[in-house]
């Protein structure tokens, strides 16, 4: 393998890996803070650097519509969004999951008008949560580089040909300077095998895509398309597997951090994961028993990870970077639900804060922890508290 | 002439590429001109489909009336799912040896393009893949039971735009999609009718031949949602034109020419007293759609260079 280390914007990191893979074709709408992923690939198209099709559509749901037809003759496609670009997207893209048209998306996740904001949330991808796609979270440049082209691999499997749709926190990720290593070309060639699709669009073999289905047929293509993104699963650990052997970067759908032995587990999703690693640095050091487990692979959903890696604590706090408007917050809903038949339950606090960009610093993990820990005590932890609000 | 018109058929390839066995209402003027179209198109073709009566009709999970590759996603994307398909091959092609030539094609149904899907074929068009988009105008939203849609014509009496004692039906007047597709300064924009097949074919080999996007209007007969017989598809299609509510035109790199050039109009009642959709209408709402329709017809004799007429 021959890779380089350079410091690298996460977007123009993911922009190589677009490139790396050699992909076909690109249909993209501006949006923040997603903008400079398609920018950086434009620019690549434009300077010869990757021989593609750029198609600078005129909204969101006709970058999703255009990247169904690229992927349905069988050229390699990619797409970026955001915030209310994913929000215009949503029709579309459960026809791409229903259609099995292995696109690969970047998401930086951006919070939901109104009122309007641009910054860093993730009720974007919360809110597509029931999409057929494949979801994960990455939470630093590096691994959004690793994932964008993993997200190829895993998507054009032919036991998966599921759309794939990487996240990255807006702004918090995606602008942010980082020491990235990068692969070059060949190694990514030997890694990643060419997109073939078995039932192109092809007047030599005429098929017929997207039949509308009756009652007689409708809920046998639901439950197949379940079960596919079910098994993608095993694909995915397969996947990140090849990777690790290729790069020494492991990845797991539920990912510890400093968690053997700890009685009380704080829950994260996406780059406030780190920030949250410097709490638990402090608080292990100054002899508190937390630990850290950050949800990797959010669709399909690893329930059997996900009770493996919180069931012997005590408490867990689950942090939401998201909102579910007069419900439960959507990640510790699910932690909920997976760890309801475990015979011994933690006791779990749910947590919502850092919305629309707002900072959520190691001090304020710190916080975090400890305001879960009260609420578990006093018996208030089925409600969700919003961190930070200020009166 | 009139060995000409029993040699001319013959021409015309036997191939058919929308298999008969379609669920299509008796009389369907829409599913005649799909048929046309696709004989023109053949198999080297595409086909992206919009939501509505021809997709419905012919795509019933786990049966398809296509014998070429289609696609139907939704309503409002079947041009920009053509910009994909277009821009897919031309990777292909350039990049992992794919030799096809292939005829790509959007459609949908008057709803699909001058409603819902406006904008994305307003995007396809201003960035100039080339593919074909056909519009099957029957002029409501008949898959749904007949709503009014911007291209109804005024007057007519709809399930969302019902004549009624304080209403005369819709009070708009037709949508001009073909000059707002020409607007977008294509290299071919035409109108048909479903009652014209030649006319429809010759238009479908000349817009696929263009280099970049064409735009072909069907103005399709409904029965269903016109509320006249089955039987009478072609007539009514056939008085559509000769009392010129429906001119039928091209536009070739801006230049326009009419096609049925008449001198002479046929009243427009002809057309209005076959169809259930006008039987509210008074004497002077029909003068007054009169005087529109010689108005709009005038129109586009003069863009195509012809005296007026009366």
């Amino acid at each position: 393998m021959t890779s380089k280390r350079t410091g690298i914007e996460s977007s123009l990191a993911i922009a190589e890996a677009v490139k790396l893979a050699n992909t076909d074709v690109i249909a993209a709408y501006p949006i923040t803070p997603q903008t400079h992923i398609v920018e950086g690939l434009a620019e690549m198209v434009a300077n010869g650097e990757l021989d593609a099709e750029y198609i600078p559509v005129e909204s969101e749901h006709s970058a999703m519509s255009a990247c169904l037809g690229s992927s349905a003759v069988g050229a390699r496609t990619f797409t970026a969004t955001a915030g209310q670009g994913l929000i215009l997207m949503h029709e579309v893209l459960l026809v791409a999951a229903s259609m099995r048209l292995p696109i690969v998306m970047t998401v930086a996740n951006r919070a939901l008008s109104g009122p309007l904001n641009v910054w860093g949330d993730q009720s974007d991808v919360m809110s597509v949560r029931d999409s057929g796609w494949i979801q994960i979270f990455v939470e630093n440049g590096q691994q959004a580089f690793d994932q964008v082209i993993c997200a190829f691999y895993i998507a054009e499997h032919p036991d998966v040909l599921l759309p794939t749709m990487i996240n990255v926190d807006g702004f918090h990720v995606s602008h942010v300077i980082e020491s990235v290593e990068m692969l070059d070309r060949k190694t990514v060639d030997g890694f990643l095998p060419p997109y073939k699709h078995k039932y192109a669009l092809d007047p030599d073999n005429p098929v017929t895509m997207g039949c509308f289905a009756a009652p007689n047929m409708y809920t046998e293509t639901r439950k197949d398309l379940d079960t596919v993104l079910r098994d993608s699963r095993k694909v995915i650990l397969d996947v990140w597997r090849k990777w690790a052997e290729l790069t020494g970067r492991h990845y797991r759908p539920i990912e510890q951090y400093k968690a053997d032995k700890a009685e009380t587990l704080l829950v994260t999703v996406g780059g406030y994961s780190e920030n949250a690693m410097d709490a638990i640095d402090k608080m292990q050091k100054e002899g508190k028993k937390v630990g850290l487990v950050r949800v990797r692979l959010w669709r399909p959903f690893p329930i059997e990870e996900t009770v493996q890696a919180l069931s012997g604590a005590s408490n867990v706090i689950v942090f939401d970077r998201a909102i579910s408007l007069g419900g439960p917050a959507p990640i510790c809903s699910e932690i909920r639900s997976a760890l309801y038949s475990v015979d011994r339950k933690p006791r779990i606090a749910s947590i919502v804060g850092g919305l629309g960009g707002r900072d959520v610093s190691p001090a304020d993990f710190e916080k975090i922890v400890e305001l879960g820990l009260e609420r578990i005590k006093d018996g208030r932890a089925d409600e969700t508290y919003m961190y930070g609000v200020r009166e | 002439m009139e060995t000409l018109s029993i040699y001319v058929p013959k021409l015309v390839t036997k191939g058919e590429y929308i298999a008969s066995g379609h669920r299509a209402c008796s009389g369907c003027g829409e599913v005649l001109a799909v048929r046309y179209v696709c004989k023109a198109l053949g198999r080297n073709s595409i086909i992206s489909m919009a939501t509505g009566c021809m997709e419905i009709i012919s795509s019933p999970l786990p049966e398809s009336a296509w014998e070429v590759p289609w696609i139907h996603t939704l309503f409002e994307n079947a041009s920009a799912v053509a910009s994909g398909i277009e821009s897919g091959i031309k990777a292909l092609k350039r990049k992992h040896g794919y030799t096809k030539e292939v005829k790509v094609v959007a459609m949908g149904g008057d709803g699909g393009t001058a409603d819902i899907g406006l904008q994305s074929l307003s995007g396809a068009l201003e960035r100039g893949h080339d593919f074909l988009y056909v519009c099957y105008d029957n002029e409501a939203y008949m898959n749904t039971g007949i709503q009014r849609s911007s291209e109804t014509p005024f007057g007519a009496s709809t399930t969302t735009a019902p004549a009624g004692k304080k209403s005369m039906g819709q009070h708009t007047w037709k949508k001009n999609m073909a000059a707002i597709a020409a607007a977008h300064n294509i290299p071919y924009v035409a109108t048909s009718c479903s009652s014209y097949p030649f006319d429809i074919m010759a238009k479908v080999e000349k817009a696929v031949k263009v280099k970049g996007p064409s735009y072909i209007h069907i103005l399709s007969v409904c029965p269903t949602g016109w509320r006249c017989r089955s039987s009478q598809t072609i007539k009514v299609g056939r008085l559509a034109v000769e009392t010129g509510i429906f001119p039928v035109y091209e536009i070739e790199n801006g230049q326009y020419k009419l096609n049925i050039d008449l001198l002479h109009l046929r009243p427009i009642e002809d057309y209005l007293k076959v169809q259930g959709r006008y039987r509210h209408l008074t004497k002077d709402s029909i003068a007054e759609i009169q005087v529109k329709v010689v108005e709009e017809y005038n129109k586009v004799r003069q863009l195509a260079g012809l005296k007026v007429i009366k």
